[in-house]
């Protein structure tokens, strides 16, 4: 099976967001960026089915959020191909925008099954896979935990989750594009020295493009940290205080006894 | 039909109306007062009837009876909305941040068309346009938004509106779509409930929750003790989940469990809205994280800026020590 990964950078949440001057958006020049975690899940899922039943793995990015790390670490992973769209503003573009220039690319490849990841905390007027699915004129199921060949040719079984730890299993006939939660077993760890290899070794293929016109129907026009309504009462002091000040409260209302 | 109602779509689970559905009504309404339309909400099932008595806070309910709605797959749900909407020209369609909802909300706005806002906590009518506050980044920040053509597409956040109490009697319409629904190439197959034998989250009274900050699969252990010290369990959200180093049965969350512990201590959990979700309710939170700003200190009631790691052992030995204490007084 062949299968194509969307790999997106986002902010990383660990890290201070700085707001622009304009306090409508993130400051992107002192994000720090981190590969969006579900995306990670997803090209996991994608090599995981290829090690299962042949096939290739071509990964997709947009270049924008310092990618290149993120694409060199796929490579050692095992993707076979990296695609990596060229932007003229390194400001990650809105969820229609990402979908369209991905969609682009990704119909160039002879992909039968395009994973990429469910949502990104970075998105508020879209939402990058189903957009891109509609773009390629594929069927879309997300939320999925697990994706494996289908009983019947053409197809893959893809488990959607619910809340309760409940799964719906689904058919989904192939071509088609799915939002990955999670992947069967979590993404695997690559030692520096295969990344650094595959730096050496690989090459990004960049596909031409055409950027679409800006949706200006969704407009930001405050960016702010939230006001808390009712903060926690921070409790101070050593670690050995905090816990001594924690069992005394807990005693007090009569859960610790 | 009007240009200042707002539709809901009525979210059903494995047969059972979803709670997010009395949420959403909530905000129509809110929604609604401020446009002078109708609430609308819009049932999609193989036998919506039983379900509208339960939908008595909408003024329209709106059955669309299928074979093909009788368990959940994208393109029947997407391709019956479309037709309501299309039809009824609502100026916002509000739809759950749930796993139904994050596929059939950004298809439907895909298919027709109209804007989209995820994460949504609150809205209001402006002029021909929308308002929206959304949760952004995970909840650390949240973002102003302007809307300006109707009809948009809402994905609101669970828990962000207090569900709408029934106040009268909706009057029920049943539609008849002008072509039958087709499967399309995603079919739903079977439910697959979680394997029984692991601790119910669910009814336990006390719960130790660990988050990212834990680190390693080998610090899970100074959870297990602490928690073994209170008499509670350990419970995870979604990344310690994700890493396999818990089973699913233990996350809490959107896609986890629901929980209503007496006690949840959240150890290194940023506090991102799918997890808030989850725990929310619990009679005392006590959220622990190095990082001053993370979300989670805003949903409890008791805070520390201290590393998870720290601080697991040192209270399982002071609540140890202090239970000691209390049986040899006894």
């Amino acid at each position: 099976m062949n299968i194509a990964v969307v790999l997106r950078q986002v902010p990383d949440l660990v890290e201070t967001l700085d707001i622009d001057r304009t306090g409508t958006a993130l400051d992107w020049d002192t994000a720090s960026w981190i590969v969006n975690e579900c995306d990670d899940h997803a090209l996991e899922q994608a090599l995981l089915l290829k090690e299962a039943g042949g096939g290739s793995v071509t990964v997709v990015a947009l270049d924008a959020g310092d990618v290149d790390n993120t694409l060199y670490t796929a490579a050692a992973k095992g993707a076979d191909r990296i695609l990596k769209i060229p932007l003229d503003d390194p400001t990650p573009p809105a969820p229609r925008a990402a979908a369209a220039l991905l969609a682009q690319a990704i119909r160039t490849l002879d992909a039968e099954l395009v994973l990429v990841g469910v949502q990104a905390h970075n998105e508020l007027d879209g939402v990058l896979p189903p957009l891109l699915a509609a773009g390629l004129e594929r069927p879309y199921v997300g939320v999925i935990r697990g994706v494996q060949p289908g009983a019947e040719p053409g197809t893959v079984t893809a488990c959607k989750e619910f809340p309760g730890a409940v799964m719906a299993r689904m058919q989904v006939r192939l071509p088609a594009v799915l939002g990955i939660l999670g992947a069967e077993q979590p993404p695997r760890y690559v030692p520096v020295s295969r990344i650094r290899a595959a730096m050496k070794a690989t090459q990004f293929e960049e596909p031409e493009v055409t950027v679409p016109a800006r949706d200006a129907r969704v407009t930001v026009r405050r960016l702010y940290a939230p006001a808390s309504a009712a903060r926690a009462e921070i409790l101070s002091g050593s670690v050995s205080d905090v816990a001594a000040r924690l069992v005394t409260i807990l005693a007090e209302r009569g859960i610790l006894k | 039909m009007s240009a200042s109602d707002v539709l809901v779509l009525a979210e059903i689970q494995r047969g059972m109306l979803a709670d997010i559905t009395l949420e959403l009504l909530a905000a129509a309404r809110q929604l609604t007062a401020a446009t002078g339309g109708s609430v609308l909400c819009a049932v999609l099932s193989d036998d919506g009837q039983s379900h509208a008595s339960a939908l008595a806070a909408a003024d329209r309910v709106l059955l669309v009876n299928d074979p093909q709605l009788a368990a959940y797959a994208p393109e029947p749900y997407v391709a019956a909305l479309c037709e309501i909407v299309r039809a009824e020209q609502p100026c916002a369609v509000l739809i759950g941040g749930t796993s139904i909802g994050w596929d059939v909300a950004p298809l439907l706005a895909s298919r027709l068309d109209i804007p989209l806002v995820t994460g949504c906590r609150a809205i209001q009518a402006e002029g021909e346009g929308l308002a929206v506050t959304t949760a952004f980044c995970g909840g650390k920040l949240l973002a102003d938004v302007q809307v300006t053509a109707r009809p948009a597409v809402l994905m609101v956040l669970p828990g962000s509106c207090r569900a709408a109490a029934a106040p009268g009697r909706a009057q029920i319409e049943v539609r008849t779509l002008a072509a039958p629904l087709e499967s399309g190439a995603v079919r739903f197959q079977e439910w697959v409930l979680p394997a029984a034998g692991d601790v119910d989250i669910t009814q336990q009274d006390i719960l130790v929750a660990v988050g990212r900050g834990i680190q390693q699969q080998d610090n899970l252990a100074l959870a297990e003790e602490l928690a073994t010290a209170l008499g509670g369990a350990v419970c995870a959200s979604r990344p310690v989940v994700d890493q396999g180093w818990l089973p699913a049965t233990r996350q809490v969350g959107k896609s986890g469990m629901t929980v209503r512990p007496k006690l949840y201590l959240a150890f290194g959990i940023s506090g991102a809205p799918e997890h808030v979700e989850g725990m929310q309710s619990a009679e005392l939170i006590v959220a622990v994280n190095t990082d001053p700003k993370a979300p989670i200190f805003d949903a409890a009631h008791y805070g520390a800026e201290l590393d998870a790691l720290d601080l697991l052992p040192a209270l399982a030995e002071a609540a140890t020590a202090r239970k000691g204490e209390a049986s040899q007084s006894a």
